[in-house]
Order: structure tokens, then sequence, then C-alpha cells
């Protein structure tokens, strides 16, 4: 037993997500997992800052008994960033949308990645604008039909694990809404990588964009069209745990363990640490039907901070530095007497 | 021709070239030496957006003024004593700027057909531009310069570079200054990286300074004496560097470490610049990805505990009005410095203007004031930064401080203050905790809330963008958003209980009172003490707190018939004081050319409401 349960990061503050929304099942999981990061990581509540945007999901700070900063639309990056530099020894949360961090914000969430700043970032993806009641976003489908698309879109979706990986970002890893566990255990992970950590997280808008993820995301076949990525494991999926990923020149192929000769030998294994970028890439744009959708920490790489670079190079210049206060400092430089 | 050495109380010199003949540089130089013999000083660079703008065209000259003077300096001066005009494009684009009595020196190599041409001559530029009753120094100043490095080892290219130092060299021997100031700086410069440069960049200061004194061209040679200035250790300072260090200074004053998130912008970059250097002095900064994450990641830092900034100017702030009002909302302390410059949109960005006023006061949506202050000159933006730290952190809320382009990029001579002449800056942090706490509770005083700081236990708390009540609960009550707008309105009022009064300049009563914000001071100034040494009455007051106004300023306004607002705008601060003290008669001076005011167009102005 460490020392806080899940009951103390829950705010005294009434929920006001719509009943059945996936953002409830993701705050759950945040607050399980913010005990276990305290825990392996030494932080007290007060170190956490949990900051968001505009948007359904960006209402989660209020539901967090921490620090909390419920921004403007599509400038929670920013903000994170801000916090993170000023005060390196405190735990940055977000919570974003995929029109708040990938549209508006799309500018923040990139360069937040490029430099590497030490935040966890909640992309909570339901491919629409809920809070605005129903209107298509970065992530919707092409062709999806909304209030502004009565005939369907004619553009294309970021997948954002690309843009992540696009970036060279360190840690991405993508859940889905119901699978508390697993989104549990991506939160954890990310709270231990140093730099940008991007956890996408497929939810599900029961009003305005129901089914968004089902197929894959339904009991029925989740087991055949979702795989759960670990590192060390094998990249092993479906209800029987038969099918596999292989490499098949320089494309990814799902195989079946037993059929032509396949053995579980012949199976990928992942190495969420690998600098190979190329591979996560590839995890990360799979998409059914061809491919099983990928979940888990697709990459977790170390590098430096952008947060700890600052600190860094401060202390390097102060210790070589003549000016240690400012009367030091007006009188530096070209000086006379009158 | 014998020439005789005139002392005189002040002259005004304008060095003039293409944007890479080193004006800029020519410029200040001369005005740093001169500092250092003790003058009073005031200058204003001139220059284009571009950096290497077309060689040899009119809108490609840059220009730096450098006024010089043995009694008080205000302004860097409307027209010149000197010209020195380095091709055929600065000679047409400065021609209106010379004095009567003026001396223009012309490099004569660059006057040939192309270069006449280039600049749209068609005949003798002397007699175009009417200059003829002007001293003309024409001297072969390419030829001089490539004569004098023949035996330095420079190729071509590297010799042309040195006429600005052969130019100077003249000037110096004009204005009697000795050249070993410049031999100091280059050794300084070229030490390290290039230390070839330093012997043949002597050389061409050395001989251009021979070379003016055995021309027998030169009528007379100036001397200049030292100011009585009061007594003490002085530097030059431009307005940029003043901000930058201000806020430095109010860094230190507060304990706060200080956080710039900022996005290149002219003419504010310098400040981002500046304060990139002084990392030893707990200061951080950010370049942010655009305008708008330079305020959120400020926003950031100051929600974890910082002194926060953003410097910009009228593009940038227009970008970050949303995220002003986010300040605004969650109250939390913020400075925002805006560098005027030539709007709308792009404008004329190198250009000078105080066309963001209404911006600053109004550019927002929903009821969000914020406090508002202006500095008046290029040293006095470090204490205009200093105490827009000071009311940020102190009453808890961002402050709008309006620099101009005229006042960043100018510098004078600025005695250096000691920090324990300045006061301590104490932000209302929430220190014990009695019960829960609320966030919007406000301090009777001030009305400013409490500072809980992310790390303090016990004090967790969200704030944000959506209205809420004292005990920062979320709140869409129609009387409690009543009542939380009257409150910041207030709050920012309440702060004319900690700023000084206004002075007035000149009797307290009277026919005109003029009355001026910001980089116009010196100009002002000069024009009333000119009016006032005629033996006119006329009394003047400044203002460097706008919103809220200093408290007497109803009382200072009643007892004058008429009062002349004179700004580099349209009217916006006429505006403001029509709307807050309606009750008096208000006459206006406005200039919106991206230029600063002239003495004397200030002195008709005057003298036409007087």
């Amino acid at each position: 037993m460490g020392k806080y349960t899940f009951q103390d990061f829950k705010s005294d503050q009434e929920v006001r997500w719509c009943p059945g929304c996936g953002d409830h099942a993701v705050l759950a999981a945040l607050q399980r997992a913010m005990p276990k990061v305290a825990e392996t990581l030494g932080y007290e509540k007060e170190r956490y800052v949990v900051v968001s945007g505009i948007g359904c999901s960006s209402r989660l700070p209020y539901y967090m008994n921490t620090y909390g900063f419920h921004s403007i639309h599509g400038r929670a990056t920013a903000i994170s960033t801000g916090i993170k530099v000023a005060n390196p020894d405190l735990t940055v949360w977000q919570a974003c949308g995929d029109g708040d961090a990938l549209a508006i914000g799309g500018n923040h969430f990139i360069h937040a990645i490029r430099r590497n700043v030490d935040i966890n970032i909640i992309l909570f993806n339901n491919q629409i604008y809920g809070l605005t009641k129903g209107q298509y976003s970065p992530t919707s489908k092409f062709g999806a039909v909304t209030k502004t698309s009565p005939y369907g879109t004619v553009e294309h979706p970021f997948n954002p694990g690309s843009l992540v990986l696009g970036a060279k970002g360190t840690f991405f890893a993508r859940g889905l809404d119901s699978e508390l566990k697993l989104n549990e255990e991506i939160m954890v992970a990310a709270a231990a990588h140093n730099g940008t950590s991007v956890m996408e997280m497929l939810t599900n808008c029961v009003i305005f964009n129901d089914g968004a993820h089902s197929a894959i995301s339904d009991r029925e076949y989740r087991a055949d069209r979702t795989i759960v990525l670990r590192h060390g494991e094998k990249m092993i999926f479906g209800k029987n745990r038969d099918k596999g990923l292989v490499l098949d020149g320089l494309r990814l192929k799902v195989v079946t363990i037993g059929e032509k000769g396949i053995t579980e030998d012949d199976i990928l294994t992942h190495d969420a640490h690998s600098d190979n970028i190329g591979i996560h890439m590839m995890l990360a744009d799979m998409k059914y039907p061809e491919y099983p959708v990928a979940l888990g920490v697709i990459r977790d790489v170390a590098d430096v901070t952008y947060d700890g670079g600052v600190r860094m190079q401060a202390e390097q210049v102060s210790e070589k530095s003549h000016i240690h206060c400012v009367d030091d400092l007006l009188r530096s430089g070209a000086t006379w007497e009158v | 021709m014998q020439h005789k050495v005139i002392d005189t109380t002040d002259v005004v010199i304008r060095f003039a070239g293409d944007s890479g003949d080193g004006m800029q540089l020519t410029g200040s130089l001369f005005a740093d030496m001169s500092a250092i013999y003790g003058n009073a000083l005031s200058t204003f660079p001139d220059f284009p957006a571009e950096i290497r703008a077309p060689h040899g065209t009119v809108s490609g000259v840059s220009g730096f003024q450098v006024h010089i003077g043995s009694e008080d300096v205000n302004t860097p001066g409307d027209y010149c004593d000197l010209l020195v005009a380095m091709n055929p494009a600065a000679l047409k684009a400065n021609a209106k700027w010379l004095k009567r009595t003026a001396m223009v020196i012309i490099d004569t190599d660059t006057f040939d057909e192309q270069g006449l041409q280039k600049a749209g001559f068609k005949g003798d530029p002397i007699e175009e531009l009417n200059i003829g009753d002007r001293t003309i120094i024409a001297a072969g100043i390419t030829t001089l310069t490539e004569e004098s490095l023949k035996d330095s080892g420079l190729d071509t290219k590297a010799i042309h570079k040195c006429k600005n130092m052969f130019t100077l060299g003249m000037a110096c021997f004009i204005y009697s200054r000795p050249v070993e100031y410049v031999h100091k700086y280059l050794e300084k410069k070229f030490r390290k990286k290039h230390p070839e440069l330093i012997a043949p960049n002597e050389k061409a200061v050395n001989d251009g300074y021979n070379y003016a004194a055995n021309i027998q061209a030169i009528p007379n040679t100036y001397v200049i004496e030292p100011s009585h200035k009061k007594k003490g250790l002085y530097r030059n300072i431009t307005g940029n560097q003043a901000i930058a260090w201000g806020l430095l200074a109010a860094s230190e004053k507060s304990g706060r470490p200080l956080f710039c998130g900022s996005y290149p912008i002219t003419p504010a970059t310098a400040i981002l610049e500046e304060l990139a250097l002084h990392k030893s002095l707990h200061c951080t900064t950010l370049q942010a990805e655009d305008e708008i994450a330079g305020i959120c990641t400020a926003i950031g830092a100051a929600f974890a505990g910082d002194l926060a900034v953003t410097t910009t100017s009228g593009p940038g702030l227009s970008l970050k009005s949303e995220a002003l009002g986010l300040a605004v909302m969650t109250e939390l302390p913020l400075v925002v410095v805006d560098v005027q410059r030539a709007g709308p949109s792009t404008g004329i960005p190198t250009k000078t203007e105080q066309t963001d006023l209404n911006q600053a006061l109004y550019g927002r949506n929903g009821e969000c004031p914020v406090a508002v202050m202006a500095a008046h000159s290029p040293a006095g933006c470090f204490d205009a930064a200093f105490m827009a730290a000071k009311i940020a952190l102190e009453h808890m809320m961002p402050v709008i401080l309006l620099s101009e382009g005229f006042l960043g990029n100018g510098s004078e001579p600025w005695l250096i203050p000691s920090m324990s002449d300045y006061p301590e800056i104490k932000p209302p942090f929430a220190e014990k905790l009695t019960g829960p706490f609320f966030p919007f509770e406000r301090d009777s005083r001030t009305m400013a809330r409490k500072w809980a700081v992310p790390g303090q236990k016990g004090f967790e708390h969200r704030v944000g963008g959506l209205e809420k009540n004292h005990q920062g609960v979320l709140s869409s009550d129609p009387v409690n958003h009543a009542t939380m707008v009257r409150e910041r309105a207030e709050k920012v009022a309440r702060i004319a209980d900690f700023i000084p009064e206004l002075e007035v300049n000149g009797p307290d009563s009277g026919r005109l009172l003029v009355v001026g914000w910001g980089g116009t001071y010196g100009h002002l100034l000069s024009a009333v003490s000119q009016i006032r040494a005629s033996g006119k009455d006329v009394s003047y007051a400044h203002f460097d707190y706008i919103n809220p106004l200093p408290r007497n300023t109803e009382a200072v306004f009643r007892k004058f018939d008429r009062i002349l607002v004179c700004e580099l705008n349209s009217g916006h601060f006429a505006g403001y004081l029509r709307n807050v003290l309606p009750k008096h008669k208000y006459l206006q001076y406005n200039k919106v050319q991206g230029q600063p005011f002239l003495v004397q167009e200030l002195v008709t102005a005057i003298n036409f409401a007087l």
C-alpha cells in the first residue's frame, strides 16, 4: 500500500461528461495510475499539475484533486511547456482532444515533441468535435458525414502516431477507452519516460460519433483486430493467440502461426527502445482491415529533454559568469565616471 | 583657408549609407565615444526593414542620427549639422534633414552615372536638391580608403568595408574627438576571430582623421564640452536593453526567477536576445514557436511561480489577445512588453509609432481590463519595466508595458543606479492554510488574489478561462459573473493608489496644458521649454501610467482651460481621456508617419493652440 490511493486524486467536483462517454474510463485510469506513479517515482501529490485546453476532455483538470489549469483552445501544450520549464520538479499531465491538439493547437503539439519537453500528453481521440456538437475533426475518417460535412469530408485525417513520430517523438502509446488496465500501464510508463510522452486514447463519443472505433473495439473482434505491444514480447495477437507480425521485405505482414511453416520464432519481437523509428512508424500506422491496430507503448526511447537541457545550460553558464546580481550587470561592459 | 575651432553647445550628426555600409555601427561608435567624453546625447537609428535592401536605392538607405551636447539633450534632434552621405541615395533621402548651416560629406566615388541613376537623379544632385548653400565636402572616400589600405593584404571587398571607419575618422576630426576609443573598440571586436582586421580598420580611422585635417576644405571644427551632469558612474543604454535589465532587477527584488517566452519580432527582438545572455541571473528564455506560445509558456511559468514576461510588437500583441484574456481571468502576474511599430498589419516594421494604445486598452473579448503603462525614454525603460513587473506581481494581473521602436533602438547615457535604491517586490503568496484554499478570495486593499504555486502542499486548486466564484468553483451564475467582472476592473483601478501622482512641468494652472505619453517625452519637453523661453506660459504633463491614470489627473486637468494631447497616432489617448475624464476641453496634435515628432512642429502646434 503506497502513500496515496485513487481517492486522493479525485476532486469533489461532479463529473459532467455524458453517460457512456469514453472519457470517464480514461479519467478512472489516470486516477488509478497516479498513486503508482507517486510510489515508483517518489512524487508528492502537490507536485502534480494537470493542464488542458478546450473541449470535452479538457474538463479533466477539474476532476483531479491536484493543481490544475484549464486553459484556452489549443494552447495547453504551450502552457504545460511553460510550467515544466519554470519548475522541472513538477510532473505535468495534459488532457487534450483531437481538435484541440491537432487542429488549433497543432503547432504547439509538434514543437513540444520536437523539443522533447518532459510532459505527459493524453490525447483523447474521438474523431469529432463534441463540445461544439458534432463537426468533423482532423482525425475524422475521409468521407465522414458530420454537421459541417453533410456530404462527407474530402480531406485526409491525421494519424496522431505518425505525426508524433514524424516530429521524432520519443514516446508514443495508444490506448482504448475501455482498456482500463492497459491505459493505466501506459500512463505509468509515460510517467517514467523522460521527455514528451504522447498517449493517444481512442475514445467513443456516444452522442456525436458513436461507434467511431467499433470496428476494432467491439468485444467480439477486439482481440483479432488489435495487437497489444509490450517491449521484449512477441508481436502476437488474435483470440487464439495464433496471429503475428513479420517483416516481408520492407513491409509488415500478418501471418498465422502454424501455417506455411511459420513458428513463433519467426514473429517479430517488439523493441520500444529501438532507435529505428521506421519500425515504430509502421506499427503506429497499421490500420484495420489490413492490419490489427497497435495498442500499448509503441515507442519509448531515451533522449535529452528540453527542460533538462535548459537547467543544465543555466548551471554551466552561471558557473562561468562573473555576473551574479543586477548590480554586477549594470556595471559590466563600457562605463565611465563623471 | 585657416579653419576655426568653435565652441558649441550641441550638434546633430547623421550618418547615412547603404544598408550594408556599416552606418549603424559608425553612428553608435561616435555616440559611445561622445558619451565617454562626457556629453549628453540621444540617438536615433532609422533603417529599412530589409537586411540588404537593393544597393544604391533610396529605399535601401540606412541612417543613424546622434545628437550630442554639453547641456541637456532630450531628443535625437530634428535637423542635422553634419550629414555623412555614403552614396547619392543617402544624400537624396536625407537632404531634407539638413540645417541651413549644415556641412555634408559625400563619397564622390559613388556619385557616378550608375549611382546617380539608381538614386533617381537626372543632373547635378546638389542642384536638384537645392543644397548648394550648404558646405559640401566632396571626398573620394572609396579611392582614399583603397589607397590607404593598398598594402593591408585585404581584398577590395574587405577594403571597401573599412570605408565607414575612414568616414568616422573624418567626423572625429571635425568634432575634436580622439580616435583612441575607436582603436580600443576595434581591438576588442576583432581580437578573437579576425585579428587581421584590426590594423587596417585602425589605419582607415587614422587616415580619415588626417585627411580631414589636411584637405583645408573644412571651414570649422567644433568642441562640445562635457555636460555638467550629476556625478557618478554612467553607461550608454538602449531602451530594449533597459527593459531587459529592468525585468531582471524586478526578478531579483521579488526573488522570483524570470521567465521570458517570446517570438522574434522587430523591433522587440533585442529584449529576448539580451535576456538570453543572463542565465546567471536566474533568467530563462524560451524562443517559442509563435507569438501565442510565447505568451502561453509565460502564463504557464506564472502559474508555476515565476516572474513571467512575453515581449512583442503590435502584430504579436494581436496574436496574444486571447491568451491575455486568460491571464486576466486566471489573475496571474504577467508582463507583456509591446515595442510599438508602424502598423496596421506588417506596416513599416522598423519605423516608430504609438498606434497600439487602443489595442492595449481594448483589444480583447469580454470585459477584460489590464493595466497599461508606457516608457518615456530609452533609459527610462529600466524603471518602467521594473514597475510593470512590480504591479503585475503585487496586484496579480497582466500589465502591458508600451515601448516604441524609437525608444527600443534609441540610446542615451544613464547614471547607473544602485539596486539598494529600489523597493522590494512582495507578491501576495498564499502561506498559511486555515481551512480550504479559495483561490479567488481577495485582499481588501489591492483586490489581488493569493498566489499558491504548484509544489505547495494543501493549496491544490484549479484555475482556467471559465468564470468561477471566489472559491474557485465554476459558476455561470449571473450575479457572480457581474461581481467578478466588477472586481477584476476594480483591481486595476486600485493600482492608482500605488503609483506616483501626475506631475506638471510649468505653472499648475493656465490656458493650456500639453499632454503626452510614452516616447514623445523628450520632444515635448524640448518644445515646451522653447516656448517658455520665448516668454509664453504653457504647462506640460507626461503620462507613464495610462490605465489606471494617476489619481490626481482630474485635479490637474481642472486647472487648465484646454488640454492639448500630442501623440504619434490618430488620437488614441485623446479619445481615452475624453471617455474617462469627459469634462475637459481637449485639442489634439497627431502625427502618423512612422517618425518621431520634430521639436519644431510641436512648437508650431503648441503656439497655435495658445
